[in-house]
């Protein structure tokens, strides 16, 4: 018996993510008296799997498997989580992750809970907590069923040092025709820019910039920091940003260290895309503005002037702390 | 093609959230339902489906009789019949059990669900459906044509998209993109005075066991207020970010 992992990789490389939940996996194995053992496609290596507490990976490397395919990275999933008879099957909240869960969790007759935030209060009844209603409440949710499957969010637990000996192993999964009834054609992705769901900063903007042309303010705000870039509803809908920027409740959740908005006014649904960000930083002109009430540090003033003054001044604090 | 829609009766989204019986039960008290915002963008694709293409659509909810308006809405805005499972939602699994019955007896070629509800987010239930059923399945789905057996979507990845071909029966959990915002509808008068003569099947459940349990709801803890800093005095910003709360 043993926890198992989920860690994803990039290009052979693992993910922050990949380490943050084997940290997590490895608090739940101290709580169970056993070790993590992970799985991973086409790793390079062990990476700092073993930094992190986990005891083996097993790596598939079939040419199938080069690319995220949900059903069957759900498949393989399921057969490292047999032949390791783990009882606790731990992957992120990362897109790929989710849309492989819910098959994994029917796969494996496993109760399911995802955007878990914390280790298990208990381990017997197995109860986790997670976030719901977008960010504005809580369950403590008790899984019922012998395997359990977890869904971490990401940021909430961080990256816990565990040093232990990390064995690499071949795993070779029996594949089905099934399991490729869905097929890749082509992927467009910004290679050269940090994401929305792997940034550390994030620098989001709203109306309040007036236009798409002024954008250039927000990017090079996001430069300086290694920021991605974010906006409100309106500003996507608008065709000033793509839909992929836009954060919410009916766009992309957010939980980054830190999160800077401007001009944002902070309706409900901004808000609830955004409450597991740590660290809140609003700039508008309206010092009524509801964001306000949910920063941790607020500018009031117009972004045409704070933006490029704050550009210049986190160039110089960058250039002095390099 | 004969679609199905699956529908999420859900708080509004401002409502506020609130508990009860000793912090296990939602608190409905004043708040709106509303179809999920996630299934309004399915609906709606699925009514361009049926205009352009001839299909016909079904929605289902699993849910008691309060979740009926929100059917008798979904019936407004176009779709040709109701199911309501008759059996509370209570959990993902539970309601992707009750759903997979609904789709095995219904000889559906594509089934459209939202990628999450927003009241509990837990994003299982269209997978869970896929797995239980043996459709394929594609998720975050931001674009769908059909074409005979044959689908081709567009899914939003982390940082990008990704399109994809598959065969039908086709299960997708969609989201914002599947068509524009300003295509949503509101039912008008005639849809609202033809939604009351068109069927509602109320189905019995499948008496399926949830695997997950609320315990108990929590609300996050107050926030401390907000530190307001001079738009003159941005070194002061730089210095709160990087030696109070050590985010740069
Ligand atoms: C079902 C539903 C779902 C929704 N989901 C989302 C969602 O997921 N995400 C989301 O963001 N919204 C969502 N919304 C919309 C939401 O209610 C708000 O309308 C939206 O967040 C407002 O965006 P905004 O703050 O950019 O624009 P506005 O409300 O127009 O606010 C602009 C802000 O900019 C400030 N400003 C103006 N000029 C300047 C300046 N020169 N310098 C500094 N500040 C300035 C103003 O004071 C104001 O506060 C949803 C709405 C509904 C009904």
């Amino acid at each position: 018996m043993s926890v198992l992992v989920y860690t994803e990789s990039e290009q052979g490389t693992f993910k922050k993510t990949a380490y943050e939940v084997a940290s997590y996996a490895k608090g739940i194995a101290d709580m169970l008296g056993t070790d993590v053992a992970a799985i991973s496609f086409h790793a390079a290596d062990a990476g700092e799997l073993g930094t992190y507490g986990v005891s083996r990976l097993h790596n598939c490397t079939d040419a199938k498997l080069e690319k995220f395919q949900a059903a069957a990275y759900a498949d393989a999933i399921a057969q490292a989580a047999q032949a390791e008879d783990a009882k606790v099957i731990v992957i992120s909240s990362s897109a790929d992750s989710k849309y492989l869960g819910s098959l994994l969790s029917v796969h494996l007759d496993a109760g399911y809970v995802s955007n878990v935030v914390e280790l298990p209060s208990s381990a017997d009844p197995f109860t986790v907590k997670r976030s719901v209603f977008t960010n504005k409440a809580f369950s403590n949710t008790q899984i019922s069923t012998d395997r359990k499957l977890v869904g971490l969010s990401k940021n909430a637990y961080g990256l816990k040092e565990n040093p232990t000996d990390c064995a690499v192993q071949d795993f070779a999964p029996t594949l089905k025709d099934e399991d490729f009834k869905v097929n890749v054609q082509s992927v467009d992705k910004a290679t050269d820019k940090v994401t929305i769901a792997d940034a550390e900063v994030v620098v989001s903007a709203g109306r309040g910039m007036k236009g798409p042309e002024n954008w250039h303010m927000i990017e090079e705000l996001a430069d300086v920091l290694g920021a991605a870039t974010a906006c409100s509803k309106p500003v996507s809908d608008m065709g000033w940003r793509p839909h992929g920027e836009h954060v919410g409740q009916t766009g992309k959740p957010v939980a980054s260290n830190l999160y800077i908005a401007i001009g944002i006014s902070g309706a409900i649904q901004h808000l609830a895309g955004i409450n597991s960000s740590k660290v809140k930083v609003v700039i508008n002109t309206d010092p009524e503005a509801p964001f306000f009430k949910a920063a941790d540090y607020g500018v009031v003033g117009d972004a045409f002037e704070v933006v490029p003054a704050l550009t210049e001044k986190l160039k110089a604090f960058k250039a002095a702390n390099a | 093609m004969k679609i199905l829609v699956c529908i999420s009766h859900v708080p509004d989204t401002t409502s506020k959230i609130n508990f009860t019986d000793n912090d296990t039960q939602f608190d409905t008290n004043g708040v709106q339902f509303v179809i999920n915002p996630n299934d309004e963008f399915g609906l709606t694709r699925a009514m361009w489906f049926k205009e352009k293409q001839g299909a016909s659509v079904e929605v289902v909810t699993v849910g008691g009789a309060e979740v009926e308006p929100t059917l008798r809405k979904a019936l407004a805005i176009g779709a040709d019949t109701a199911i309501r499972v008759d059996t509370p939602a209570v959990d993902g699994y539970a309601v992707a059990k009750e759903l997979a019955d609904v789709v095995k007896n219904g000889g559906y070629d594509l089934v459209i669900a939202g990628r999450e509800s927003i009241d509990y987010n837990g994003g299982m239930v269209p997978g869970m459906v896929a797995a239980m059923t043996g459709a394929s399945f594609v998720n975050t789905c931001i674009s769908l044509e059909i074409d005979g057996d044959k689908a081709t979507a567009v899914r939003e990845i982390d940082g990008g998209k990704e399109t994809v071909t598959a065969t039908l029966p086709l299960i997708i959990g969609g989201q914002k993109g599947l068509v524009e915002e300003s295509d949503l509808r509101i039912p008008n008068m005639r849809g609202i005075m033809m939604a009351r003569k068109k069927q509602l099947d109320v189905k019995p459940s499948v008496n399926a066991t949830p695997e997950t349990t609320t315990v108990k709801f929590e609300k996050p803890a107050p926030k401390g207020e907000v530190t307001l800093v001079d738009a003159d005095n941005l070194d002061k910003l730089i210095d709160l970010l990087h030696n109070e709360a050590k985010a740069i």
